[in-house]
């Protein structure tokens, strides 16, 4: 089904050192990501899954392995990072912050505003265009920060817990758009959350991490047929079994990570 | 409504009554007017007092004047356009002064904000040379660049600079990791990453600084005027003091005054016009 590899890493290690003390973030990490697939990576607090999106994305080096990224098209960015928390740039209008790789780009402004507005449409920010964020709602704001990563189009997309603050509705929403516009651009896509739910709904495999040191612990695909549909996407039978294989491997590694925690 | 309150109703008119579908009542009384009216009242009350005291002869009119003797002198030096020549003077140099320093001050600060190179290179001097009162540094000044109009400029320039330069720094150190980050994973080119994250997310501190400096500015002015020169409002307190002219002193104070609130006024408007998506609530 998935023809290359888009992402290969090798013994992936990431060291930090914060003040004599060394932490262990990441530790022999073998993954392959393939072209056009949906990983969602699910893992403790504090393993590692933002550090692995952040070398991904070219902010941080690896301590140690390879990291093997295709590029297909050069004259497509890479990378498109969207960053867990409130990173919209609060000095841009709406449509600056979403047609801003366009600028870093060079493009000229009509080309951006035309862009940046097939995905205001798109995400329903239609009236907003010219509003500040902090005019803004909490979902609206994440909208913009998930339109910001898919205008820039790049061949891998990284999101990082990108509807973690949002509530229960807000979030129900976002997932179903981004199921839509994702599956008409079938890119390679490595999402993190702490919902089983969501990476259930959302990916093609899950990859649970280990707690401190971050490994991979396993990789479950998902066999539920796309196009998916939040709704009748419960009530198929695999899903409830998933979430129960899902829940048990996280669980060892969510308790593990408590008792260290306590035994500090 | 109930009879007190329609009393109330017509002896304040500012009091505004609402009413809820007839159940609770909540009486706001316009706060802003009220404050409005103190703010006018007490001033105008002190000059009122002046005026009496001096007249009365408890405060000695040849050190402390009043009111309407400096209203008499300030007249005719306003129509024969005296006293706008020493306002525009020293405007002129003060508003010079200013962007002499702000400018510099906004390009190093910004740069030692973002580059920690060149902060590490830099920093230790203008720690060392921020503390001296930039009273003390006006001698050297004047040695350098004489008695004319450079000298002037550079002493205001110099206090500005400072302000302006430390302000800008801390906006972009203050400036969240996580929008560096941003502009880092679309590609940003250092130049970008001035443009559109460190000049606009340092703005609001900027303006602070710019409003440090310009009270600086005032201050430096009238020690600026002070030695060598011909004019100016700092000039005309000094020649009052010569001349021991009471009035005009205080003619130039509140030319001072006017020119501190004209300058503040106008950083206030250009601020709000370059930040419209920080929330003032003043
Ligand atoms: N810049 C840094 N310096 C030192 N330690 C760091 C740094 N960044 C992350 N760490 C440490 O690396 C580990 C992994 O952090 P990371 O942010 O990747 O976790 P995470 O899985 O994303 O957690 P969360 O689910 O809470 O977002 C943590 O122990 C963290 O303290
Ligand atoms: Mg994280």
């Amino acid at each position: 089904m998935y023809p290359t590899e888009a992402i290969l890493l090798e013994k992936l290690t990431k060291v930090f050192y914060a003040r004599q003390k060394k932490v262990i973030a990441l530790e022999d990490i073998h993954l392959s990501v393939k072209e056009g697939e949906f990983l969602c990576i699910v893992g403790p607090s504090g393993c590692g899954k933002t550090t692995l999106l952040r070398i991904l994305a070219g902010l941080e080096k690896q301590t140690r392995g390879k990291v093997i990224m295709r590029s297909k098209n050069p004259e497509k960015p890479l990378t498109s990072m969207v960053f867990q928390g409130d990173s919209i740039f609060p000095w841009m209008t709406v449509v600056e912050n979403v047609a801003y790789s366009l600028r870093i780009r060079g493009f000229s402004r009509e080309k951006r505003r035309e862009v940046a507005g097939q995905y205001l449409r798109l995400m329903g920010l239609d009236g907003f265009a010219n509003a500040f964020p902090h005019q803004l709602s909490g979902g609206m704001k994440q909208r913009i920060n998930v339109a910001r990563a898919f205008v820039s189009d790049p061949e891998i997309l990284l999101m990082d817990e990108p509807f973690g603050a949002l509530d229960e509705q807000n979030r129900l929403i976002l997932q179903q758009e981004l199921l839509k516009i994702w599956e008409g651009s079938g890119k390679t896509s490595l999402f993190i959350t702490h919902s089983i739910d969501e990476a259930l709904i959302l990916g093609d495999r899950i990859m649970v991490m280990t707690a401190h040191p971050g490994k991979v612990k396993a990789i479950v695909p998902i066999n539920i047929p796309r196009p998916r549909d939040i709704l009748s996407l419960r009530s198929s039978p695999n899903f409830g079994a998933l979430f129960k294989e899902i829940w048990q491997l996280l669980q060892e590694e969510v308790l593990k990570a408590k008792s260290t925690e306590m035994n500090k | 409504m109930s009879l007190l309150e329609e009393h109330i109703h017509e002896t304040f008119g500012r009091i505004i009554i609402k009413e809820e579908k007839g159940e609770s009542k909540t009486i706001l009384i316009d706060k802003t007017f009220i404050l409005k009216v103190l703010a006018f009242l007490s001033p105008s009350l002190l000059l009122l007092l002046w005026e009496i005291f001096a007249r009365l002869g408890f405060i000695d009119v040849r050190l402390f004047s009043s009111p309407v003797m400096i209203f008499k002198t300030m007249l005719p030096m306003f129509y024969s356009g005296e006293l706008l020549y020493h306002t525009f003077i020293s405007a002129q140099r003060i508003l010079l002064g200013f962007l002499t320093g702000a400018v510099p001050g906004v390009i190093l600060g910004l740069s030692m904000g973002l580059f920690p190179p060149v902060r590490a290179s830099l920093m230790p001097m203008v720690a060392a040379t921020f503390p001296i009162p930039k009273l003390a540094i006006m001698p050297l000044i004047l040695i350098i660049f004489g008695l004319g109009e450079a000298s002037k400029i550079f002493t205001i320039a110099i206090g500005v600079f400072y302000l302006v330069l430390i302000n800008t720094m801390a906006g972009v150190l203050n400036i969240d990791d996580i929008y560096l980050d941003v502009a880092k994973n679309f590609g940003a080119t250092p130049f970008q990453f001035y443009s559109t994250v460190a000049f606009p997310g340092a703005l609001p501190m900027i303006f602070a600084g710019f409003k440090l400096g310009m009270g600086t500015a005032l201050l430096l002015i009238v020690a600026a005027e002070l030695s060598a020169a011909k004019a100016g409002v700092g000039w005309m307190v000094w020649r009052a003091y010569d001349m021991f002219d009471i009035e005009k002193m205080f003619v130039a104070l509140i030319t001072m005054a006017f020119l501190g609130y004209i300058f503040s006024y106008l950083l206030d408007m250009i601020e709000r016009m370059v930040i419209p998506w920080v929330n003032n609530r003043r």
